[in-house]
């Protein structure tokens, strides 16, 4: 009798433990509704004033209450296309280095102090990028693009330091671990049948990387890459840092611009009017949506490449 | 092609042994491969087989910590030694694996043409008569002309290793080595990749890995039976299922182990 008991006790709590895992598994996709729920209605002033006008038009005034969102969604954009333009590559390489050719031992060590990236605080990027990264583009690296490469717009203008190539440069070491890594999950999980099979139509050690792991992998890195620019494009601290926090829309990447996150970081505190408060809240908005809508994309493609594999 | 030129030794395989970091999997293998002919391997499970025809290709060394002695001959060179290039002696030594491996990523027509397209091959003509020749002789061609650039993994898994056995022959090699071609398909795709091995022996050398010795007995001209990494019989295939002069092989054939 006292065993039955104790086993009912038992089931008891399961079922407890059960209705907490839902009740929280269910409140956690509520809560995002929710987040998107309060800023559309605490910026519903401005989309109400502006219209999509607010979108396509890049004045920012604070004082006279004109409000568009172009210039800080140009610095985001941008800023995170520079960082997917350098550390993608990157990225993928390592991951390749390592899944392919390193041994197990360095694979391992290399691995985590990727990994570790991860872990120093946006902040101190942006101190790094502010005390050492920035002098070397001012003093040594802009002005060599500006006389070798200066007959392309992207790299004119007077070397600034601070700026969008500090801040892509910034966001490219960034959103290394997170590309790296799922990568590198990417190749591991690209069956060893495939490498051989290259193997033995002759191919190199480089050309079995290409047509076997790289090609097999590709929906997957495509999802990788994509995780890595919704990492940067939602990246505040590190970009308000080292950007320069200037609204201009300009060609060249020495320049300083601004992002949505970065303008938002630097004037809630000091925003009074209540439209000046909503527009914020609206460009919150519309990083939200930016973001949500690519780590999205993202999970789409690493899912179909994990699905595509074990389907087989 | 004449009687004289079948009867020629193509691979000559001299005292091979085989290693995983330090545990010997072939102890000592000596057979002549025939030109033109099917030559079979069987055994029971674990004795060596997939190792010996793996050595074949060099794709033995590959695994971390194999190694391998000894010497097998191909057109007077001895294809083991270290002035041999892996990659170059792998386009003329073919292989066809247990699990049909088309790359995932790719169309039929860019499975076929892949080793093409590694050597270096560009020209579409060629390419296009590529395909159709090596699909025609791999007895896919009808099934799939009308869908070249379908994915590789849309067809079915015997139309896969016959897809399989076309991109091995694109790049023409002396030898095609199959481990256990037909294990993973369904009675029907393994008959016809047996007509298909019967007919495909006028264009190149076969070695093949069976487990099933009524295939092996169908489709070969010489049997190997190799047991525990050993070669304990090497002979003509009538004579090994009907006469074996080793008790081991009589106990195996008639199923009394293994
Ligand atoms: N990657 C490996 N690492 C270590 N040992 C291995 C490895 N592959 C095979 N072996 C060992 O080498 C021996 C021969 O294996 P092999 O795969 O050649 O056998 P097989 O005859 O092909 O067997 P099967 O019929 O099951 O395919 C076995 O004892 C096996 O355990
Ligand atoms: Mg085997």
């Amino acid at each position: 009798m006292k065993i039955i008991r104790k086993r009912r006790d038992i089931h008891h709590g399961d079922r407890y433990f059960y209705f907490l895992l839902k009740g929280l598994a269910s409140g956690l996709p509520l809560l995002l509704f929710l987040i998107a729920a309060f800023l559309l209605k605490a910026s519903w002033p401005t989309i109400n004033e502006f219209g999509a006008a607010f979108l396509f038009t890049q004045d920012w005034d604070p004082v006279g209450e004109h409000f568009g969102v172009l210039a800080f969604a140009f610095g985001t954009i941008v800023s995170s296309l520079i960082a997917i333009a350098i550390g993608a590559p990157l990225s993928i390489f390592t991951a390749l280095f390592l899944t392919e050719l390193a041994s197990s031992r360095v694979a391992k060590v290399a691995g985590f102090l990727v990994e570790m990236l991860a872990a120093i605080p946006s902040v101190v990027y942006g101190l790094w990028g502010i005390f050492v990264l920035a002098p070397i583009l001012r003093i040594h690296v802009e002005p060599f693009l500006g006389k070798t490469l200066g007959f392309l717009p992207l790299f004119q203008g007077p070397p600034y330091g601070v700026g969008m190539l500090a801040a892509g440069i910034v966001l490219a070491i960034m959103i290394i671990p997170t590309i790296t890594s799922v990568s590198r999950e990417v190749f591991r999980s690209v069956p060893q049948s495939y490498r051989e099979a290259a193997m033995a139509l002759g191919a190199t050690r480089w050309e079995v990387m290409r047509i076997a792991v790289l090609k097999t992998g590709s929906t997957g890195i495509l999802g990788a890459v994509i995780l890595g620019l919704g990492r940067a494009l939602g990246e505040t601290m590190a970009v308000t840092m080292v950007i320069g926090n200037r609204a201009d829309i300009s060609a060249s990447l020495f320049s300083p611009a601004q992002t949505m996150s970065s303008v938002i970081a630097n004037e809630y505190a000091e925003a009074t009017s209540a439209t000046h408060v909503a527009a914020l809240l609206e460009i919150g908005l519309v990083l939200f949506l930016l973001t949500f809508i690519v780590n999205s994309l993202a999970r789409v493609f690493v899912w179909r490449a994990s699905l595509g594999r074990s389907a087989r | 092609m004449n009687t004289t030129e079948l009867r020629e030794t193509l691979l000559d395989v001299r005292n091979l042994h085989a290693s995983f970091g330090g545990i010997a999997a072939l102890h000592g293998i000596s057979l002549s491969v025939i030109a033109n002919s099917v030559t079979a391997i069987i055994g029971p499970s674990g004795c060596g087989k997939s190792t010996f025809i793996r050595c074949l290709n060099r794709l033995h060394e590959e695994v971390p910590g194999a190694t391998t002695q000894g010497e097998v001959w191909l057109d007077g060179q001895d294809i083991l030694s270290a002035d041999v290039d892996p990659v170059t002696l792998r386009r003329k030594i073919g292989m066809v694996f247990q699990k049909p491996n088309p790359f995932p990523a790719m169309s039929i027509y860019e499975n076929v043409v892949a080793g093409l397209t590694l050597a270096g091959v560009r020209r579409r003509s060629v390419l296009n008569e590529v395909v159709e020749k090596t699909l025609n002789l791999a007895a896919l061609w009808d099934e799939v002309k009308d869908k070249l650039h379908h994915p590789g993994s849309s067809l079915s898994g015997g139309q896969q290793q016959r897809l399989c056995i076309a991109r091995a022959l694109a790049i023409e090699p002396r030898v095609l080595l199959m481990d256990e071609p037909t294990s993973a398909l369904d009675p029907i795709s393994t008959a016809r990749i047996e007509e298909l091995i019967g007919e495909l022996k006028r264009e190149v050398t076969i070695v093949i890995v069976t487990h099933n010795m009524q295939q092996a007995a169908r489709i070969s001209d010489k049997t190997g039976f190799f047991l525990l990494g050993e070669l304990v019989e090497f002979t003509d295939t009538s004579v090994l299922f009907t006469a074996p002069k080793d008790p081991r092989t009589e106990r195996y054939i008639t199923g009394r182990f293994g």
